[in-house]
């Protein structure tokens, strides 16, 4: 009895701090929302907020009463943002489309064919992935320049097709699709190319979708070899367009025109990631880092 | 046999010849460049070779600005970041609810443009004639003075420079963290509640080793990436970072590419040798020490 | 069509040794498979008989030897030239594919003048889909399938475009004891009802025995027995046969043949008249054994396990090769599971003897 009673009265602040316990990390999570999301809202409400009201306010206001769709149109209309737009567009479309042509077979013949010198050949595709980016964009950045590709889509899109990691990732995958599903398909006079892409890539469909993706946000957001191989504007893609309207565009005053901007080349990838998020988050946590 | 020898190299071909001239042919080259002295981009001709590049660069205070910068901002963010993943990762797998949508927020700054979000952290950070800008609205409520932390002194420059490089590698450490924390069997938790193991005991002895590895992969991997920090510096203080005084290494090896500055690509060259040096030297003791303490199953 | 296998060798390359040395998966292999038969490869895992069943699909190419599907030599012909239809041990069907779409799959391979329309596929899958019964199910997805299911579209996968020769890898294997039962009878009217040729391969004596019109049974990529289940059961050839066909196993004696008798330690179990004289070894299946006061072999009786239609005995005697000896005996026998000791006779037809130095069966009147 005396066992009980004790039992209990201990039992009560035990629940009272798992409580506390609970609240404190529904506080510290809330917290770190408010840190990543704070900089989007601020971004999306400076760019509602008018030239005149943005600058007179000395102390600034966290809402806005007369939201305004100028900055908007004045980022359209005052910077070739629409350009930039596009070229980004068609950057992200022939690098990618020029990536799985370029990864697809690469993968099918790392995993379904046997030949001479594979393992060899695949230990050092691995050992590629080591090789930081900066090391060998330099040269690329003569050979480009030498080539007279600077400021054409040939010069940003070569170099940046080729991905390593993804013909792991894919090969990986492909590798886990059954011999037997091979075999089946030989016996009944497939050949290896319509197997490729009637049995394998629809099996493999996820993967390759998830590749799509992850290259479409890093062509997206890409800014080192796009600002080496471009001076000339009309080939700028939206990073370098950034970079150029804060330091030329608007005068650096105009702010909430900026923002306009910003948010206009965020949404398409953001819009991207609510539709794919499950695929983009299992790839990444597959082994994509940024970039 | 041989058919098939002759089929496969064929499916290997584009990427083969992708990798040797964008990446195998620069590879042998950069060593070349930074041994050739004197290199001229617009002639193409070279006085001599020798280590010449490499003692430039060592003694140029651009790159010896950049290469505290680099180093600053490595020990700084690495640890951090690790750490508070850590702990909103173990929020996270503590919680049922709005789990889900928390990690969605969790992620965003992984999809979104580097260059474009930086811009609104200047703004934030930023102390212009017409306003304080809302850092300083925060620092004023707790009583500190205006900082201009994009344009005023090192240590505040420093202080956004981390901030944001924390704010842009979270998302894959929360992710990689939730995911190790999810793969852990339950078993052990149960097992070790019925023997009355306390919750900080169980952390200690169970999650951590058994995340162990994970977490490692995120030291090496966040090791490697802070080192090769350039964009969020862009970002923040635009493409002028010597003169901001908030150039990093990579910053260094590209604006003696091109850009004011730019034009010898030897001294590029042997500055990117000297960083990829540094990395695999800290990759390789991150490696030596990970021997004794990850657990790998 | 007949199937003709003319001294077939394959050799593997050691795996994990850089000297070069070879693994004969299969030795010399000969035999002729007749038109329409049903033969089940048999024999313990590692014995060649999937890679056998390889090199008549074509899917590995032999080391030396030839194949003739009738009077055709096909060694060197791909397998998609063959006609061969191959049903996997875990069905390889296409997981994206509907099950109508996985049996068209090989028809949309074909070319030329072999090339059908689309109504013709259809055609020719409902009416495979319907032998084998799965014409209800064409909408499907594998995944959305029963095993045993499955199993029936990667027969009519095979089926569809009319095979020469159709094989079977380990058909059975997947499915539980009761579906087993239930499927082996309908691969049997199946074969019956197409009377195309059909090898199929099991590490399963009773499934192998069940079904098959002829039994090959195997062991280190060589052949050991041919011949129908019932001939190869009752008089196998070495002891490795015997011991390897028959549930519960054959007990193993060590034993002697002299004087016109057949001894089993110092026991006359049986008189016996052969030209062999000396040490050998005695097997008896488990139905060979007649318990009676007077009988010639004594065990140690450990219990008796009932079992609905028959009994089984477990006992154990020095003689015996094995330390658990089992006696099948029906249940009207009685038997009294108290007592120490049980005597047996034993059924002279039931018992087997092979040389002890070769292991190769020895011909003995047995009375």
């Amino acid at each position: 009895m005396l066992k009980q009673t004790k039992k209990r009265k201990s039992g009560m602040p035990l629940i009272c701090g798992e409580n506390i316990r609970k609240a404190a990390v529904y506080f510290m999570l809330a917290l770190w929302a408010l840190m990543v999301l704070f900089p989007f809202y601020w971004m999306i409400l400076t760019s509602l907020k008018g030239y005149g009201a943005y600058n007179s306010e000395y102390i600034p206001k966290l809402y806005t009463l007369s939201p305004t769709f100028e900055n908007y149109e004045e980022a359209f209309s005052a910077v070739p943002l629409a350009d930039y737009f596009v070229n980004t567009v068609i950057f992200t479309v022939l690098t990618t489309a020029l990536m799985l042509a370029v990864i697809i077979p690469a993968a099918f013949a790392f995993s379904r064919l046997e030949f001479r010198g594979k393992n060899i050949l695949f230990t050092l595709f691995l050992s590629l992935m080591m090789i930081p980016n900066e090391l060998v964009i330099i040269t690329n950045y003569v050979t480009v320049t030498n080539l007279d590709l600077r400021n054409t889509f040939t010069g940003l899109v070569l170099p940046s097709a080729m991905s390593v990691f993804y013909v792991y990732l894919l090969k990986e995958n492909f590798s886990q699709i059954p011999d037997e599903l091979y075999y089946a398909a030989k016996v009944d006079g497939t050949s290896d190319l319509k197997y490729l892409f009637k049995v394998m890539l629809p099996i493999c469909k996820p993967t390759v979708i998830t590749v799509t993706v992850l290259k479409v946000i890093e062509c997206w957001n890409s800014y080192i070899w796009p600002r080496l191989v471009t001076d000339n504007s009309a080939y700028f893609l939206v990073s370098n367009g950034i970079q150029e309207i804060r330091e030329n565009g608007f005068g650096r005053e105009n702010i909430p025109a900026m923002m306009a901007a910003v948010v206009v080349i965020s949404v398409p990838l953001i819009v991207i990631f609510l539709i794919f998020r499950k695929k983009i988050m299992e790839g990444v946590a597959r082994g994509g880092t940024k970039g | 046999m041989e058919n098939n020898n002759k089929k496969a190299w064929l499916y290997l071909l584009p990427a083969m010849l992708f990798l040797g001239v964008f990446m195998v042919y620069p590879l042998v080259d950069v060593f070349i460049y930074s041994f050739e002295e004197g290199y001229n981009s617009a002639s193409q001709t070279f006085f001599g070779t020798g280590t010449y590049n490499y003692s430039y660069v060592l003694r140029d205070p651009y790159f010896l600005q950049a290469l505290k910068n680099t180093f600053i901002l490595v020990i700084i963010t690495v640890p951090l970041s690790t750490l508070i993943a850590l702990g909103i990762s173990l929020g996270l797998s503590s919680v049922k609810a709005v789990r889900n949508l928390f990690q969605t927020i969790y992620f965003l700054p992984y999809v979104t443009n580097t260059l474009a979000v930086g811009l609104v952290f200047m703004i934030l950070f930023e102390k212009t004639p017409y306003t304080d800008g809302f850092a300083n609205l925060v620092l004023n409520i707790f009583g500190a003075g205006p900082i201009d932390f994009i344009d005023g002194p090192y240590a505040a420059k420093m202080f956004v420079l981390c901030f944001y490089t924390i704010w842009v590698v979270m998302p894959f450490k929360i992710l990689i963290l939730t995911s190790a924390l999810a793969s852990v069997n339950p078993d052990y938790y149960n097992a070790a509640q019925v023997d009355g193991t306390s919750k900080f005991r169980i952390f200690t002895k169970i999650t951590l080793p058994m995340i162990s590895p994970m977490v490692f992969y995120l030291v090496i991997t966040g090791f490697i990436g802070a080192f090769k920090a350039y964009s969020d510096a862009v970002a923040l203080f635009g493409t002028e970072l010597n003169a901001a005084g908030m150039n990093t290494i990579v910053g260094y090896v590209y604006d003696m590419l091109y850009g004011n500055s730019g034009g010898y690509p030897s001294y590029a060259s042997a500055a990117a040798i000297i960083l990829f040096v540094i990395v695999l030297t800290v990759t390789n003791i991150n490696l030596l020490i990970s021997k004794k303490y990850v657990h790998y199953k | 069509m007949k199937v003709v296998l003319q001294d077939l060798t394959k050799k593997f390359r050691a795996r994990g040794k850089k000297d070069g040395s070879e693994v004969i998966a299969v030795n010399s292999f000969s035999f002729e498979i007749p038109d329409g038969k049903l033969v089940g490869l048999l024999g313990p895992s590692g014995c060649g008989k999937s890679t056998t069943l390889n090199l008549i699909s074509g899917l590995l190419k032999p080391t030396s030897g030839k194949i003739f599907f009738g009077d055709d030599d096909v060694t060197e012909l791909e397998p998609e030239k063959r006609g061969v239809g191959l049903v996997f041990q875990n069905y390889a069907l296409y997981p994206h594919l509907t099950v109508f779409q996985n049996i068209i799959f090989p028809l949309q391979n074909l070319k030329g003048a072999q090339k059908l329309t689309k109504d013709e596929m259809r055609e020719k899958a409902y009416k495979i889909a319907s032998l084998v019964q799965i014409d209800e199910l064409m909408d499907r997805k594998p995944s959305e399938l029963s095993g045993g299911q499955q199993q029936r579209v990667a027969i009519a996968r095979a089926l569809v475009k009319m095979p020469k020769v159709l094989l079977l890898d380990e058909p059975l294997s997947n499915l539980d004891a009761r579906l087993r039962l239930h499927t082996r009878e309908e691969i049997k009217r199946i074969q019956k009802e197409t009377g195309i040729t059909t090898v199929f391969v099991t590490h399963d004596q009773e499934e192998a025995m069940s079904i098959s019109d002829m039994i090959v049974v195997m062991k280190d990529g060589v052949i050991q027995q041919i011949g129908a289940p019932q001939q190869v059961y009752e008089r196998p050839v070495n002891l490795f046969v015997a011991k390897f066909l028959g549930t519960p196993p054959i007990n193993v004696f060590k034993g002697e043949i002299r004087d016109g008798g057949l001894y089993i330690g110092a026991q006359r179990v049986l008189e016996a008249e052969s030209s062999f004289s000396g040490a050998c070894f005695v097997g008896v299946r488990p139905e060979g054994f007649v318990p009676c006061d007077g009988g010639k072999l004594e065990c140690d009786l450990s219990r008796v396990e009932i079992m609905g239609r028959d009994v089984s005995v477990v006992c154990a005697n020095p003689s015996c090769t094995s330390p658990v000896i089992r006696a099948v005996i029906s249940s009207d026998t009685s038997i009294n599971a108290c007592s120490e000791k049980v005597r047996f006779d034993l059924k002279p037809q039931k018992v087997h003897i092979f040389d002890s130095k070769n292991e190769i069966r020895i011909d003995a009147d047995l009375k």
